[in-house]
């Protein structure tokens, strides 16, 4: 040995930790989306599902939405059993389903329909899930929407929608299409006889959705920075070949635009949906002389 | 047949035919008889015409739907109806030229037509934005079909469209809202309403003319939620796999007769409209006059409960068998919602 190499660098070898790095439970924190601000779960919840930083309103599955909308988050639920098939023996579409329904216990379709009350007032509900198969809408959405509409129209009671959707399920193609008219005529019926329906477009709702019941509430209301429209912005995009503003598509451009009533944060959704509910019970009392 | 577009899969028979026409030019000119060979190829021709024409697949289908030289909406306003004045505008913003629409007769009884028109030129396809309308265009729609009602006139609507217009002006005069209130209103209107898909019918911007008492398709037409290119792109990432989805999706006027999402085919010739007009146009009128004269006698509340009842049955479900009891009871929101209440 040199002299040399007692001063030499030491060379050290990497022997793994004993410690995992830092044990966080999956599901304790949660980092905003929008602006990164990295949150406590109960926090997180507590405030309705929107960041305290930024505002940005997480995306709600249909259980937690009806737990936050609906007196005591309580809902005599409709057709909950009804689920989908595969008409068109579409490739993948069983095993999607399937996938579809594990990931979301709860769920079976992209829609949970019922009745309860807000602020006192019944209301017959539809509340979509966009986790479910991203809110696309097949015949078993069209048909509990259709339903919905109807036990609202048998029953003489307003009419509740919470919209969130990719669009049409492509995997039922035409059948898929056909529940926009199918739940646009119901519509006409209720609506045509004196019937209220509010309509809330939540995170996102695009395509078949967007263009047939949740664009004809007697009210148009939608969350906070909800994406809204037809066609998507990449397809966009590609058409017109230039780079669209940041805010395209969002409730405020809606809004702005004309093409919505109102912009509703989620802690003041509830005591908004009570007084409009309000307002239409108050008035057909004293036209009605009871 | 010169001068006509072929698709690849009518190759075979277009090169049949050139050998035909260079033995008769042949013929004509050296004075050498060939009519024995000449028949025999051409008997040989329209075999191969039958078995190719008759066995169409879907994807096939799609191609001629989508042919530049397929007939449009004008072209059959003009060969089924009379007396055709056109009128223009939503009354709100402009003159969507992707939708065509005014009065005619059929059969000496006025109606009111409206459809979706595509260019027959490259300018002109740019001023009619290929036929793929804007809210504008929705909307003159929905005003010509008031009109109808109000007059007491029967409405037909013609189909031929990729789509709406994806375009962010379209978006910003409210496209979905269009379309929707198109949807609702038509629902409600007390006089019959018959639609033909004649060419391409593409998703919501088809369907904001298509709610009616019976919707009828030509042979080679096709109508989708989505075209078959969009939805390859999106299952597969790739939209040269339009072919493969076009068979998934069951685009055709057959597959739709089956799922009773339409009432009747209209026959086209053998290759497709473009064919032969007069022909696929005589067929349209005669089915058209059909279908209208069994909607005719019928008052404004049996034909909103017809048009209802047409819609209110498509789609296909089924009632879970593990899921019947929880079904009636009241379900109460999981408990992370109950600490998230207001």
């Amino acid at each position: 040995m040199q002299i040399k190499d007692l001063f030499s660098k030491k060379k050290y070898a990497t022997i793994p930790s004993e410690r995992p790095k830092r044990d966080i439970p999956e599901g304790l924190m949660n980092k905003c989306s929008k602006c990164g601000t990295i949150q406590y779960s109960k926090e997180l919840d507590k405030n309705l599902k929107v960041c305290s930083s930024c505002g940005h309103h997480y995306r709600l599955s249909a259980f937690e939405r009806i737990g936050m909308t609906l007196d005591d988050g309580r809902l005599y639920e409709y057709d909950a059993d009804m689920e989908s098939v595969d008409p068109l023996e579409f490739p993948g579409y069983k095993g999607k389903l399937e996938q579809q329904r594990q990931k979301n216990p709860n769920l079976r379709e992209a829609v949970v329909t019922g009745e309860g009350t807000i602020g006192g007032h019944p209301v017959v509900v539809a509340v979509m899930s966009f986790d479910f198969f991203s809110g696309s809408m097949g015949s078993v959405v069209g048909e509990k929407i259709t339903r919905a509409i109807e036990a609202a129209h048998e029953k003489k009671l307003p009419l509740l929608i919470f919209s969130t959707s990719g669009g049409a399920r492509m995997q039922e193609s035409i059948l898929s299409l056909m529940q926009m008219a199918k739940t646009s005529a119901a519509l006409s019926m209720f609506q045509g006889a004196g019937g209220l329906f509010i309509s809330v477009f939540t995170d996102p709702t695009m395509g078949g959705v967007s263009a047939s019941f949740a664009s004809l509430g007697d009210y148009n209301l939608a969350e906070p920075g909800a994406l809204v429209g037809f066609a998507g912005r990449i397809v966009i995009e590609q058409t017109i070949r230039q780079k669209l503003p940041d805010n395209f598509q969002t409730a405020e451009f809606n809004m702005q635009h004309g093409q919505l009533d109102l912009v509703v944060h989620r802690k003041d959704m509830k005591t908004t949906l009570g007084k409009l509910l309000d307002m239409h019970t108050v008035r057909e009392g004293l036209s009605h002389g009871g | 047949m010169a001068g006509e577009q072929m698709l690849p899969f009518e190759k075979p028979i277009s090169d049949l035919r050139e050998k035909i026409a260079t033995l008769k030019t042949l013929a004509e000119s050296n004075g050498m008889d060939f009519s024995e060979e000449i028949a025999r190829l051409e008997e040989k021709c329209k075999n191969m015409e039958e078995e190719l024409y008759n066995e169409m697949t879907p994807a096939q289908k799609m191609h001629i739907a989508r042919l530049h030289q397929r007939p449009t909406s004008l072209d059959f306003i003009q060969a089924v109806f009379t007396d055709f004045i056109e009128l223009h505008g939503d009354r709100l913003y402009a003159d969507d030229l992707a939708i065509v629409g005014g009065l005619a007769k059929l059969n000496g009884l006025p109606v009111t037509v409206i459809g979706h028109q595509r260019g027959k030129d490259t300018k002109d396809n740019i001023a009619r934005f290929f036929g793929s309308p804007h809210p504008e265009g929705f909307r003159k729609a929905l005003r010509l079909m008031q009109q109808a009602n109000k007059f007491n006139r029967p409405i037909i609507t013609l189909i031929d469209t990729k789509g709406a217009y994806p375009g962010n002006t379209a978006e910003e005069r409210g496209q979905s809202e269009a379309i929707a209130r198109n949807l609702r209103e038509m629902a409600g209107f007390g006089v019959p309403i018959v639609c033909i898909v004649i060419g391409e019918g593409g998703s919501g911007g088809a369907l904001a003319l298509g709610v009616g008492n019976r919707v009828l398709m030509l042979e080679n037409a096709i109508y989708s939620a989505i075209s078959p290119n969009g939805a390859a792109s999106i299952l597969w990432k790739d939209a040269t796999k339009a072919d493969i989805a076009a068979e998934a999706m069951k685009i055709t006027a057959k597959d739709l007769l089956e799922f009773e999402v339409i009432e009747d085919i209209v026959e086209e010739p053998q290759g497709g409209a473009h064919r032969d007009l007069a022909f696929t146009a005589e067929r349209l009128k005669e089915k058209l006059w059909k279908h209208l004269a069994e909607l005719l006698p019928m008052t404004a509340e049996q034909l909103i409960e017809d048009r209802y009842h047409k819609f209110r049955k498509i789609g296909q479900f089924q009632i879970a068998q593990t899921a019947s009891q929880e079904a009636e009871e009241v379900t109460e929101a999981p408990e992370m919602t109950e600490s998230a209440k207001v």
